[in-house]
Parts: structure tokens; sequence; C-alpha cells
């Protein structure tokens, strides 16, 4: 921070507050207006009229939405990726790390090496294509979580903070007599919550946010995930009417309130879990920084 | 007796150099089986490795291969650098050349300095409170998907219904369609990517600014050094090898051009300006199913950003920071 005696705000710092202020509402106006107008009374709703806030407050969009096969379909499809995706990802990439920091461990330096390779060079979109083909996963939920299980990135994280953990207790632990397990398991995995913590966040977001693979690889529109339907439901927006998603509803009601409430879902958890997710990110940039 | 005796001494007696192999590879499964516990946790993470990214890159053979999807990869017949020349001599090439430069050079331009001029302000800023309010609202749109993203650019700029549109309409105007006019498709992807990313991007250079040593304004302060002084000759310059450090990285990553950004906002009517190597990939490798030269524009891909983050390390390491290896 400046160092300065500073008494009292300088017309500098009030430009400085100002223009401060307008680029957080350039970053909230869109959630401002998406959340106003799926909030919307879909009765009042004029398509040609401009809204900031609600005219007339009501579910009636989200009411209609869930009650849609397709998007409770998508929903669960989505929820099924990101929870198991997440806890074996957290699995795999902490398993691994760890056996990366023993020293000791012959070959540790081919390992690595074999970390490092995948993050300069990746086989491209068909071969992955065709492995998952081969694998006969396609139009599996399983093909989003395979393929994903883990990152050069997040190996090298989770092992940098592995090794900043005091060897002491490691050492105490062989001395008692516990195996390599027993270490990774009672000992280093509980001193790894806050790393656990953050890649939980991260894993978990990931595997939400996913579309690409989602896209590719599931062909049943049944087995959709939440980010491919809402980009059906609201960038196609010509190919599927609202009407189509097989809800029990026969009002049609206005689309744009529908799209709307759909993105806003589509968003819902990361907004919720944000206040953790910012604290939890921060830091791992900062530590990537460091390490960068 | 003595030529049994001699005879003894000699087949006990081996030369150092006979035992050293036999006692190091003895040692090596000694070892081996000592971390044994270890190569279990090893394994899971390896195998995921070897069969998610190891091996297809085999299936990188196809670009010097005709497939033929009944004889299946290794029956294929041998084409050599068939499709490299078609790819070369194919104009959608430079078409897909072109854009992916483009947009990089306008996130240059118009997106790199943003974080920087950000950072600073928010350092300057003397209310905790609002600091911190600020950089929750900024940090937020990092989270979301690009399908999230690109549907409030629908909601704000398609020529029906988008906000743009309707404050347009009320006053008198015509309305613009902007997501199906190539003069505007990569401004529209760069303002994506400022509404995204520019208050992320604020982490790392506030992180370094507050490592700048305090006693250097102490000091300018009492020679008498303006706010702006400060900031021109002490806050810009101590962040400036940060700045550098991201810049070479981001020429790194030059071909690298976010794929679900562009797909989700590409329609026939921009493709001549929203295709890059990745996007043309999957149309012609994945959706129309020719594999090969799917592969070969691929491979094309990866080996330049191979080539490029491999450069940039270098020359990272040599302004003497360290280097990501």
């Amino acid at each position: 921070m400046s160092f300065v005696y500073r008494k009292k705000m300088t017309p500098g710092d009030y430009v400085n507050y100002g223009i401060l202020t307008i680029i957080a509402l350039f970053c909230l106006f869109p959630f401002i207006y998406v959340f106003s107008v799926s909030f919307t009374d879909p009765k009042v709703y004029v398509p040609l009229q401009l809204y900031v806030f609600p005219k007339k407050w009501s579910l009636e969009a989200y009411r209609y939405i869930l009650s849609t096969n397709s998007f409770v379909n998508s929903l669960k499809s989505t929820v099924f990726v990101t929870a198991i995706g997440t806890v074996l990802s957290l699995f795999f990439t902490f398993t691994f790390a760890y056996a990366l920091t023993r020293q000791s461990l012959p070959g540790r330096r081919f390992f690595m090496g074999c970390v490092i390779v995948t993050l300069l060079f990746n086989a491209g979109i068909v071969p992955n294509y065709l492995l998952v083909k081969n694998l006969g996963l396609i139009n599996s939920l399983w093909s989003l979580i395979l393929i994903s299980l883990t990152n050069a990135w997040s190996i090298i994280v989770v092992k940098s903070f592995m090794n900043s953990l005091p060897a002491e207790l490691e050492e105490a632990a062989i001395i008692d007599g516990a195996s390599d397990m027993g270490v990774f398991w009672k000992i280093i995995i509980p001193l790894s919550i806050p790393s656990i913590a953050s890649f939980t966040l991260f894993f978990a977001v990931g595997y939400w946010n996913t579309y690409f693979n989602a896209m590719m690889y599931l062909s049943d529109s049944k087995k959709w995930t939440l980010q491919v339907l809402v980009k059906t439901l609201v960038i196609d927006s010509s190919s599927i009417s609202v009407g189509q998603m097989g809800s029990t509803d026969t009002n049609s009601l206005p689309q744009e309130t529908i799209r709307m409430s759909s993105v806003v879902l589509a968003m819902a958890p990361i907004l919720v879990l944000y206040p953790f997710l910012q604290r939890y990110f921060v830091k791992g940039v900062m530590i990537g920084a460091i390490k960068g | 007796m003595l030529a049994k005796g001699v005879y003894m001494i000699i087949s006990n007696v081996r030369k150092q150099s006979d035992i050293q192999p036999v006692m190091d590879r003895k040692k090596l499964m000694n070892n081996i089986i000592k971390h044994r516990q270890i190569y279990i946790l090893l394994a899971p993470g390896f195998l995921f490795l070897v069969l998610f990214k190891f091996v297809p890159m085999w299936g990188l053979i196809l670009a010097f291969k005709e497939y033929n999807p009944f004889a299946g990869i290794l029956a294929s017949k041998w084409v050599g650098f068939k499709f490299f020349i078609e790819l070369f001599s194919d104009k959608n090439f430079y078409i897909m050349l072109r854009n992916t430069l483009i947009i990089n050079l306008f996130g240059l331009i118009f997106f790199f300095p943003l974080p920087i001029i950000l950072s600073v302000m928010l350092n300057e800023i003397r209310h905790e409170s609002f600091k911190r309010i600020t950089q929750s609202i900024v940090y937020l749109p990092h989270f979301l998907s690009w399908v999230v993203i690109a549907s409030m650019t629908f909601f704000f700029f398609s020529v029906d219904t988008g906000v743009v549109n309707k404050a347009i309409i009320n006053l008198g105007g015509t309305p613009i369609s902007f997501l199906s006019n190539p003069a505007l498709f990569w401004p529209l992807i760069t303002i994506q990517t400022i509404w995204r990313e520019m208050g992320w991007g604020t982490i790392i250079l506030l992180a370094s600014i507050t490592g700048i040593d305090p006693q250097r304004y102490e000091a300018a302060v009492i020679d008498g050094a303006t706010r702006w002084q400060q900031i021109w000759y002490i806050t810009l310059p101590g962040i400036m090898p940060t700045i550098v450090v991201l810049l070479i990285l981001r020429l790194g990553h030059v071909a690298d051009v976010s794929l679900e950004q562009i797909l989700l906002m590409q329609n026939p009517l921009v493709i001549s300006v929203a295709e890059v190597f990745d996007t043309y990939a999957f149309s012609q490798g994945v959706q129309r199913g020719l594999i090969s030269i799917g592969v070969t524009v691929g491979m094309f891909k990866s080996v330049i950003n191979l080539v490029l983050v491999l450069y940039s390390n270098y020359i990272i390491k040599k302004t003497g920071q360290d280097g990501i290896f």
C-alpha cells in the first residue's frame, strides 16, 4: 500500500472511487438483469420493454422450468457427474501428489516428467474422442468423469503444498512404526484439509461448468448436463422452443423469463458457494503464483 | 590340493565390476519393494495419465495415415505428410491462423493492460470495506461457465430481445445485429474476456504490489513526491517483473484460444472470423468424421503450443526469473 499520511480525500481519490464503482456496476449489471427478468411475472412481461427491476415478482418461470423433465434430468446428470467426479478427482490427485513428494522413491523423476509432459503437450480433440469411443464410453456420464480425474497443475500445486508441511510429524509417525500408507492417511491427509477444501471447490466448479466434453460425448439428450441444456435453450433459441421441454404445464409462457431462470439455475450453486470459493481460490492463485 | 585351493579362491573372489550391477539391481529391487505402498498410492494417478493422456498421443499417428474405420489405426494406409500439405494449402488454414492471431492481439491490446490499471487503482483505496466489496464483485464473473456468459451475451446483444437493442429501439433507432455481424465478433469476444477475467487478473498483481518495499514510498514522500509520482516511479516499476512474466506466459499460449468461448459464439454468419484450430478440428474431425484432418489440425496446434511454451519459458529464465521448469 502507498505509504502516505493522507487525512483527506483528494479529487483524484474521488475519481478513483467513481471509476471503480462504475467497473463494479459493469460486472454486476448482467447478473442484476438476468435475475430481474427471471423473477418477473411472465404475465406482465412485455418482450420489447426494458427492465431493470421486476415489474411484478413471481416464481412462475422457476416453477415452470423445474417441472420440465428435461431440466430435472439434466440436473440429475450434472449432480451425478459433479459429486462423483469431485470425490474421485480428490482421490487421484492427492494420492499421486503425495507419492511424488517421496524423495527416495525410485523413478520419481520419471513420474514427475510424465506430469510435466502432459502440461506441455496434449493429443488434441480427435484422438481423445477416439479413445472415449473405443472405451465404449460414448453417451455415458462416466466419460465426463474419467477424462477429468486429475491434471498436471493440480498435482503440482498439491505436491507443493504437501512439501510445505512440517516433516517432524511424519518422522515421528515413522519412528512410532507407521507404514507409508498410515502416514499418508493418518497424518498427511488431516494436515492437508485446507488444500482439500480448495480443490474440492476447484474440481466441483470445473465439473459443474463443463460444456464442451458433455456436448461432444453425450448423444442422448436425456443424459445432457445442465450447461448443454441451457445452451440449447438459450443460444440455439430457434431450434428448441420452451414448450417442447416435456412439461405437464400446457400454458405457453414468454420464453425470455424461462430462459433467464434456466441460466440463473445453471449458476446458482456457484453463487451460493461463492464466499468459500473466493477465499480459497484466491489463496490457491497466490500459491500458484509463487510457484510460477 | 594346491590347485583345488587356487580354484576355490578364484571362484570365490569376483571382480568388483562383476558384482556391482548385480548389487545395484538388488538394491533397486529392495528399494522398490520398500516403497511398495507408495507405488500403490502412485498407481491410480499414473494409470490415469497413461490411459487418458499418453494413449491418445498414439492416435496422433493418424495425422500420417488415411484413417479407415474398418481397418482400425494400425492397418490404415500410411500417407506421410499428405494431410499436412493439404492443410497448408487450404485457405481455411490461413483464416484460422489469422483469427487466432487477431483474437490474441485484441486480448493483448485491450484486455492485458486492464488488470494492471485496476490493481493499481484498487491499491490506492484506503477504505478496506470498499476495496473488499469491489474485489468480491469483480472476481465473481471468473467462476461462471462459458455457457452462462454466452447466454448473458445473447440476453444483451441479440437482435430481437437484447437489452442493448431494446434501449436502441426505445430511443428510436434501428436494432443492430451484433451477434451475426462478422465485424463485431472479435470485439464481442474481447468484451467477454474482459468481463470475465479483468477482476481475477488483479489477484497476482495486487499480491505483487504488496511485495514492494514500503520504505521506498516513505523515502518518496520525504522527497515530496505526489501520489501520481509514487505510482509512476514506485508502484509500476515494482510490479514490472510480474507484468513481464505474465506477458511472456501469455505469448506462450497464443495458440490456445478458448475453445468453449469461441464455439458458443460461432454461427454460420460469422464463421469466417470465428474459426480457429480447435473448432475446426472439432467440426471436421468429430462432427464430420474426417478423422485424419482433425488429428492433423490438432497436432499442428499442439506442436505450435509446445514450441511457444518452451520458448517463452526460456525467455523468462533469461530475464532472471524462475521458469515453470
